[in-house]
């Protein structure tokens, strides 16, 4: 058995807080940049003809021009103000980013194996799976706007996983070592990354769906719903659930079946209703009961996207829940009971 | 008539199969937090006891058992008809869909929201040719049809979208088909075997044994199964390392005896049944002599592990030493635990590590009838003292014989053997239901990943021998993203302008 390299996981653990710390920063950037921002940095040329609602500042953008901002008469200095946070916001996370990297990577060195073998390794790689989706979604589709709402649940992933999931590094527990774990466990870590940047994504939908409500009643949205208007269409962030979770669904489905496969080898059968097992089902059928639900009369937009957050809901219980509180085949959180 | 078919289309409904799939949801979280039979049944037994009100209530609801309840089965049984029911039209539009061709273009392709035109030299019918074959080899499926002054196609791609929801839909169907067919036919066993001992693929062999609905035991294949020896080894923290079982078998009693080691992860598979390397324990071996001095009981005894560090639990029960002149029992029994490395916690002794460094026995000794003759089974592992008197309470360590009171006879520890618990699963369903679950994926991807296309090309002699080009496009599904598809297709067909 090799021995865990000591030096490799400090500077683990040293990459760890630092990555925590510069997505803090960057997400303080992002909150400036959205509040000294008017209006979404999202408009087309079109749209300045649109006449612009009367206090509400909502305007109908479908697609996306970089950089664009439109001066509605407001203080060039305050979208200036927002540009250069939202430049460093986007400079911090990739700094964030690169030793989030360093942190797994040197993780797995340490230890000899991948570095997602107890609960606090596999939240550090979900949270770094999120950020790299908002880091894509960043540079395909220029949506600087998501970035506070990303990684505020980012940190705090890693904040739990850092306080109180923290094991030393260590070796695999024996019925660990299989080559299924790069499998199995990516696909889950994948998956799991991907809902939880699509519950992201919902939320800013159902955030915006209200606001538009709300001011096409004539009122005047208040408290965190008054943000929403520096968000785009209610239509864009719809389309941009929709395909994050598009995305995380079959890789979901892969996690499940090779979760079987590997059950079939480790334990005898591949399905047995297990806790984990079942809450994987529960799960992948709400996210179904998700994609059904937005081609149905009467359950697209707002309830589906509420679905969406209770199947999210129940990935969380399938993590926290099951692996902590609840005891099956499946414990291997790592943590002394 | 027509009430059962506003019942059917009811049922057939994507709402419908939305309430389904969320009951299904639903009616599996009872099953994950109560202890569920099928998974363990000593738990349910502890649940009884410490909720002796609700428990039977809910043993009524099936809630012990919730994944073979009649409620649960409803659920995915109505959504099985209910997806059927929508596959098959579904199935039958689609065929026909494959079948037809693509749309003629409408009249004025200028008027769709994607549109482009242009002027290319050279006749109308080179020109659209050309961009027939430049749109088919991007996939599409192209009919070219000629018109007044000039010519015109359609095109049209992204059918293997729906091909690949219905494939997933058919895939789940069968995976349910495969898991019903592994469940009814095949069968799981388990046992425990003490190493130098085996087990043969026999129902009588089996600890436990639960075969499926429709299992014959005829269709056991007969192999045989003796354990070598088992060897663990652990970190320092007492985490276990390595798990190694080295055993013999052989296909049938006539065919000679294979040695091949089992690990964790990496089970046997003798003639379609696989067997497994489940867990493992201690197994005294002692010497229990009567009040005469002969050896009435000799052999290892598997005790149960407890906790990480195997402390564990077990039985000695000695039923061969006859009753003594005056007629009273002097069956003798113990019950204790044996701890391979023995150290003193709050409670007493207890393991402190797994691997068998100062192992101990500490043992309360019986006397009695131990009640075998009762009638009634009993568990191995459990002992009923209501026939016995106590006798003593000692320790006792590997190559120690403590002498019981009153010429009870003696016990020695005589050594150390490990056992391994086996199980053996037969699943007839199994590479069906894999395949399943593959065309599943493979359909999904499919289905949500393949844009629907339309596109239309006109073209039209403009009087100098060159032809004026139009062009529009349709996106039938994902239409974020289809403006900058539908510029590229423009310029593949020569087009650079937009209108």
């Amino acid at each position: 058995m090799i021995p865990v390299n000591l030096a490799m996981s400090h500077l683990s653990n040293t990459l760890f807080f630092v990555a925590v710390v510069l997505y803090s920063l960057a997400t303080l950037a992002f909150a400036i940049d959205l509040v000294a921002g008017r209006v979404s940095a999202e408009v087309t040329p079109a749209d300045i003809a649109v006449p612009a609602m009367a206090g509400a500042g909502r305007l109908d953008a479908d697609n996306v021009v970089a950089g664009e901002q439109v001066a509605r008469g407001d203080d060039d200095r305050r979208a200036g103000i927002a540009q250069r946070a939202g430049m460093i916001g986007i400079g911090l996370t990739l700094a964030g980013y690169l030793a989030h990297f360093g942190s797994i990577a040197s993780r797995g060195l340490a230890v000899h194996r991948p570095p997602w073998g107890n609960m606090y390794e596999f939240s550090s790689v979900v949270a770094f799976v999120c950020v790299t989706g908002f880091l894509l979604l960043l540079v395909r589709k220029r949506m600087r706007w998501l970035g506070v709402f990303v990684l505020i649940p980012v940190v705090a992933y890693m904040g739990i996983a850092g306080e109180e999931l923290y094991v030393s590094a260590g070796p695999l527990v024996p019925a660990l070592q299989s080559y299924w774990i790069w499998i199995h466990v990516a696909a889950a870590i994948i998956a799991s990354g991907t809902f939880l940047f699509g519950a992201v994504a919902a939320t800013l939908y159902l955030l915006r769906e209200r606001y538009d409500r709300i001011t096409d009643r004539g009122g005047r949205p208040g408290g965190l719903t008054a943000i929403a208007d520096r968000l785009p269409t209610a239509r864009t962030l719809d389309r941009t659930t929709f395909g994050i979770i598009a995305f995380g669904f079959p890789v979901w489905t892969m996690a499940i079946i090779t979760g079987a496969i590997w059950a079939e080898h480790a334990w005898g059968r591949y399905w047995g209703w297990d806790p984990k097992e079942t809450w994987s089902f529960i799960t992948w059928v709400l996210y179904a009961g998700y994609l059904h639900a937005r081609t149905t009369a009467g359950w697209k937009g707002r309830r589906a996207a509420v679905l969406s957050l209770v199947a999210f809901s129940a990935l969380t219980v399938d993590y926290y829940v099951v692996n902590l509180v609840v005891s099956g085949l499946h414990s291997y959180g790592g943590l002394p009971h | 008539m027509g009430v059962a078919r506003r019942w059917w289309r009811r049922l057939t409904s994507m709402r419908t199969a939305l309430l389904l799939l969320f009951l299904l949801a639903l009616a599996a979280v009872p099953g994950s937090f109560l202890p569920q039979r099928g998974l363990n049944a000593d738990q349910v037994a502890a649940y009884y006891k410490a909720h002796p009100a609700i428990a039977p209530l809910l043993n009524r609801l099936s809630l012990f058992d919730v994944f073979a309840a009649p409620w649960f089965a409803a659920i995915y049984l109505l959504l099985f008809v209910s997806l059927v029911g929508c596959i098959v039209p579904r199935t039958r539009l689609h065929l026909r869909a494959l079948r037809s061709r693509p749309p003629k273009p409408p009249r004025y392709l200028t008027r769709l929201t994607v549109h482009a035109a242009g002027t290319l030299p050279g006749e109308p019918a080179d020109v659209v040719a050309a961009a027939a074959t430049a749109l088919r080899r991007r996939r599409f499926r192209v009919d070219v049809h000629v018109e007044d002054g000039g010519a015109a196609l359609s095109a049209e791609k992204g059918y293997l979208r729906e091909t690949g929801n219905l494939v997933f839909h058919v895939a789940l169907i069968v995976l349910l088909v495969a898991i019903a067919l592994g469940g009814l036919l095949g069968y799981k066993g388990s046992v425990l075997v003490v190493e130098g001992n085996g087990f043969s693929n026999t129902l009588i062999d089996y600890d436990q044994f639960s075969p499926g609905r429709m299992f014959s035991p005829s269709k056991m294949a007969p192999f045989t199964v003796n354990l070598r020896s088992f060897a663990a080894t652990y970190l320092a923290s007492g985490e276990p390392s390595t798990f190694k079982a080295i055993i013999d078998h052989r296909p049938s009693p006539t065919s000679p005896y294979t040695t091949s080691p089992l690990t964790v992860n990496a089970p046997l598979t003798i003639d379609g049944a696989q067997v497994y390397l489940i867990g493992h324990g201690y197994a005294p071996v002692v010497t229990v002599r009567g009040p005469d001095g002969r050896i009435a009981f000799q052999g290892p005894v598997p005790f149960l592990p407890q906790d990480t560090a195997f402390t564990s639990l077990g039985v000695i029960k000695v039923p061969d030493i006859s009753p003594g002149r005056d007629g009273r029992a002097r069956q003798l029994g113990f019950s204790g635990f044996f701890t391979p490395t023995t150290g003193l916690g709050p409670n007493g002794f207890t393991s402190v590590f797994p691997a068998p460094r100062n192992p101990q026995l500490t043992l309360l000794a019986w006397v009695g009838d131990l009640g075998l003759d009762a009638g009634t089974a009993q568990s191995v592992y459990t002992l009923d003292p209501s026939g016995m008197t106590k006798l003593s309470t000692f320790t006792i360590r590997p190559g120690q014989t403590v002498v019981l009171p009153h010429g009870a006879g003696t016990i020695t520890f005589t050594g150390l053997r490990q056992w391994v618990s086996f199980q053996v699963t037969y699943d007839p369903g199994k590479y069906l239901a894999l395949i399943a679950a593959v065309a599943m994926v493979v359909g999904l991807v499919l289905s949500l990943r393949i844009r629907r296309r339309r596109v239309w090309v006109r073209g039209r002699a403009d009087g100098s021998g060159g032809t004026v080009v139009e062009m529009g496009g349709l996106a039938r599904t994902d239409a974020d993203g289809f403006e900058d598809e539908f510029m590229s297709l423009a310029s593949l067909v020569g087009i650079k302008e937009e209108v």
